[in-house]
């Protein structure tokens, strides 16, 4: 705004911004700052980063957190909030790793099992927040307590599954030909991904076109953008919010049972802080917390770039614990101002 | 009834029908423990390991060890009520505070002979530095308008990792006797001292509330910003203050943790105090959106958390466990005052009493 002349020279590019939707332009900024990242740790940290590989154990890694924060993002969409996703998690892989290893229990119950806790997590914390009308925060927040203290109850101690057929599960890898890479004994290595990414891709891919093409998805936008309007479009409100609370206790529950295979162990310690992970990766996805603006895609940059980051911490011979977490929050921090300050950019006058 | 004179006492605590519900549970858990177990109540003096009296039971364990959340609770109310969202970086930002207290006491030794600094110099620094990142978190709020949960979710992730750095992740050990006054008893006095800390931070937050705007125009931020503007008040900076507040409350509440024991572990200290600070002001009626606010009603929710926490503890609850049987409660407390139920139970009410008289 200083000079007339700039005003004019960025009004072609401005005015293509301010047409774009907060959800589209906050997604835009979420992959390009992603892809600026990778970039810069494969130029400034070698080829670690040039390896397939390493871009595939981000996605091993980090599967569980994907599918929660799938669910995650609708919540925040339709304007509420879940934090007990993360007690959830370690539920559900204590009761899975119990029933195998104690009750020798086949595979198919055990991940019944995850479904039914997720399931019915979802069903009380939706009820008490769409039809009792109780802040989704308190909710979910008792939700979280009760998950962890259910976890010490049924089983105090951390060990691994001894269950044979759960073994081979755990190993079961999906190989990506032409993308594996030589170790330094000059063996091939063919690049793979785990079973839980397997999940984790699909449920992006469904989430996505729930969100983007179904009068349910399209529902969850007008709920979180303004509710009263959202009556009047003759939208049932409580039942939206019912179904987004359902929705996330069983992404939950699948999400669980992904953390599960992916450790192959039971702890009441899994998934500490899990449910911030995913806000944050949410929020790095350009959902806002207040409703009507989010995206699945988004969220799946998220991730990458949140765990992008602690992989860049760890390599960059930070090598004391604490600078992971500061870097973490610093990235978050930028991000949100960086946020902030776009949209009070766009919507002014 | 002299209406008006009621309102300008009650003004001080907000209304009163807030209070029911924390009285509520308060009474009831007493009720519990009476039935349950009437040794609960039971207080004796003892002498401690200096050899001074000191009085001791369940129910000055609960004054005592609720300090920390009742004063966290008094800075929550206010984020709360004007900004309608929470401060979820307290636990974090008490490990940056407590670390600092350590720093300026023992310098760079771990277990230093004497303290290198006066206490009252390292509290106040303390303050500031809690204050500052306060600060911290005020401005992404007010000034770059961040949802006040995200907003402090950075602190929250990175206030620990902080603490750590600081002390470059020793475990410093205060050897000044003086310095465990805060956190336990002072010689000659049997009560112990963070009942009086907390006593003092109630009438100073009451006052403040009586004698300045901070109470009438954070609620008014809460209720309505624009409108509170258009009405000359300045959102930005009552947001701002409000968790520069808060922070003061953390140093004061960090202040008589690290006491306690002399030292602390920055992973693990005040755990998920956040999510209990939270805790208490919605048990105290308060709405998390923002808006009207009842400070005395935020401070007895802060107690009736401790008092079900010990309750439970006395049980043989395992500590791990003890957060299932909290959620139990805690939603059976929100279900009980959420205005649907209420309004429902009214109702079901109403309809007995008249089929009662249709058959009489």
């Amino acid at each position: 705004m200083s000079s007339n002349k700039s005003a004019v020279s960025d009004k072609g590019i401005a005015a293509k911004i301010k047409n774009v939707s907060d959800t589209n332009l906050l997604l835009t900024i979420t992959i390009v700052v992603f892809f600026v990242m990778y970039i810069g740790a494969i130029i400034f940290q070698g080829s670690g980063f040039l390896k397939p590989q390493t871009f595939f154990n981000i996605l091993n890694q980090n599967a569980t957190l994907i599918i929660v924060s799938c669910g995650m993002s609708m919540v925040m969409i339709a304007g509420g909030i879940d934090i007990s996703v993360g007690g959830l998690t370690a539920l559900v892989c204590m009761c899975c790793a119990v029933y195998l290893d104690f009750m020798g229990g086949n595979l198919v119950v055990s991940v019944l099992i995850a479904l039914a806790i997720g399931l019915a997590f979802g069903i009380v914390q939706g009820f008490l927040v769409a039809y009792l009308d109780i802040q989704p925060f308190i909710v979910t927040l008792a939700g979280m307590f009760f998950a962890r203290g259910m976890t010490t109850v049924v089983y105090k101690e951390p060990f691994n599954v001894a269950h044979e057929g759960f073994k081979e599960l755990k190993l079961t890898r999906l190989l990506i030909p032409k993308m594996g890479s030589y170790t330094k004994k000059g063996a091939y290595i063919d690049a793979y991904v785990e079973l839980g990414v397997v999940v984790a891709l699909i449920i992006v891919v469904i989430m996505f076109c729930v969100l983007r093409w179904t009068k349910l998805g399209r529902s969850f936008y007008a709920v979180g953008g303004n509710s009263q309007s959202a009556v009047m479009l003759g939208i049932n409100v409580k039942r939206t919010k019912f179904i987004t609370h359902l929705l996330s206790g069983i992404l939950a529950g699948i999400g669980g049972y992904a953390f599960f295979l992916h450790t192959g162990a039971g702890s009441p310690a899994h998934a500490t802080g899990m449910e911030m992970n995913a806000i944050a990766a949410s929020i790095i996805g350009g959902t806002m917390l207040t409703g009507g603006v989010g995206n699945i895609i988004g969220t799946f940059f998220g991730v990458l770039s949140l765990s992008t980051i602690q992989i860049i911490v760890a390599t960059a011979g930070l090598g004391e614990a604490w600078w992971t977490n500061i870097t973490i929050a610093s990235m978050l921090c930028i991000f949100l101002i960086l946020q902030s300050v776009i949209m009070a950019w766009k919507h002014r006058a | 009834m002299d209406n008006t004179k009621s309102k300008g006492t009650l003004a001080i605590l907000g209304s009163f029908r807030q209070l029911i519900i924390p009285l509520v549970a308060i009474v009831i858990l007493a009720l519990f423990n009476l039935i349950v177990d009437p040794s609960f109540f039971h207080i004796a003096i003892k002498e401690n390991s200096a050899g001074n009296p000191v009085i001791s039971g369940n129910l000055i364990s609960i004054l005592d060890f609720g300090t920390e959340l009742a004063i966290l609770s008094i800075g929550m109310t206010l984020v709360t009520a004007a900004t309608g969202g929470q401060d979820i970086s307290v636990g974090s930002a008490m490990a940056i505070a407590g670390a600092v207290i350590l720093r300026v006491l023992c310098g760079t030794d771990s277990a230093p002979e004497t303290i290198k600094a006066p206490i009252i110099v390292a509290f106040l620094i303390s303050c500031v530095v809690a204050m500052i990142f306060g600060a911290f978190n005020g401005v992404l709020v007010s000034i770059f308008k961040i949802q006040p949960m995200v907003a402090t979710l950075i602190l929250f992730t990175a206030g620990r990792s902080i603490g750590a750095w600081i002390n470059s992740n020793r475990l410093p050990v205060v050897s000044d006797v003086e310095f465990t006054y805060f956190g336990g008893n002072i010689p000659g006095m049997p009560i112990p001292t963070p009942f009086f800390i907390a006593i003092a931070c109630f009438i100073i937050i009451a006052l403040v509330l009586k004698f300045t705007n901070l109470g009438l125009y954070t609620q008014a931020v809460g209720i309505n910003e624009k409108s509170s503007r258009l009405n000359g008040i300045n959102p930005t900076f009552i947001k701002f203050i409000t968790f520069v507040i808060l922070g003061l409350c953390v140093a004061i509440a960090s202040l008589i943790t690290v006491s306690r024991v002399s030292s602390m572990n920055y992973s693990t200290v005040a755990k998920d105090i956040e999510m209990d600070a939270i805790l208490a002001v919605a048990l105290g009626g308060n709405a998390l959106s923002g808006g009207k606010f009842s400070m005395a009603a935020s401070i007895l929710g802060a107690y009736v958390i401790q008092f079900l926490g010990t309750t439970l503890y006395k049980f043989d609850v395992p500590s791990a466990a003890i957060s299932a049987y909290k959620a139990v409660v805690v939603i059976v407390l929100v279900v009980f005052s959420a205005p649907v139920v209420r309004e429902k139970l009214s109702a079901l009410w109403k309809k007995i009493r008249v089929s009662k008289k249709e058959a009489s």
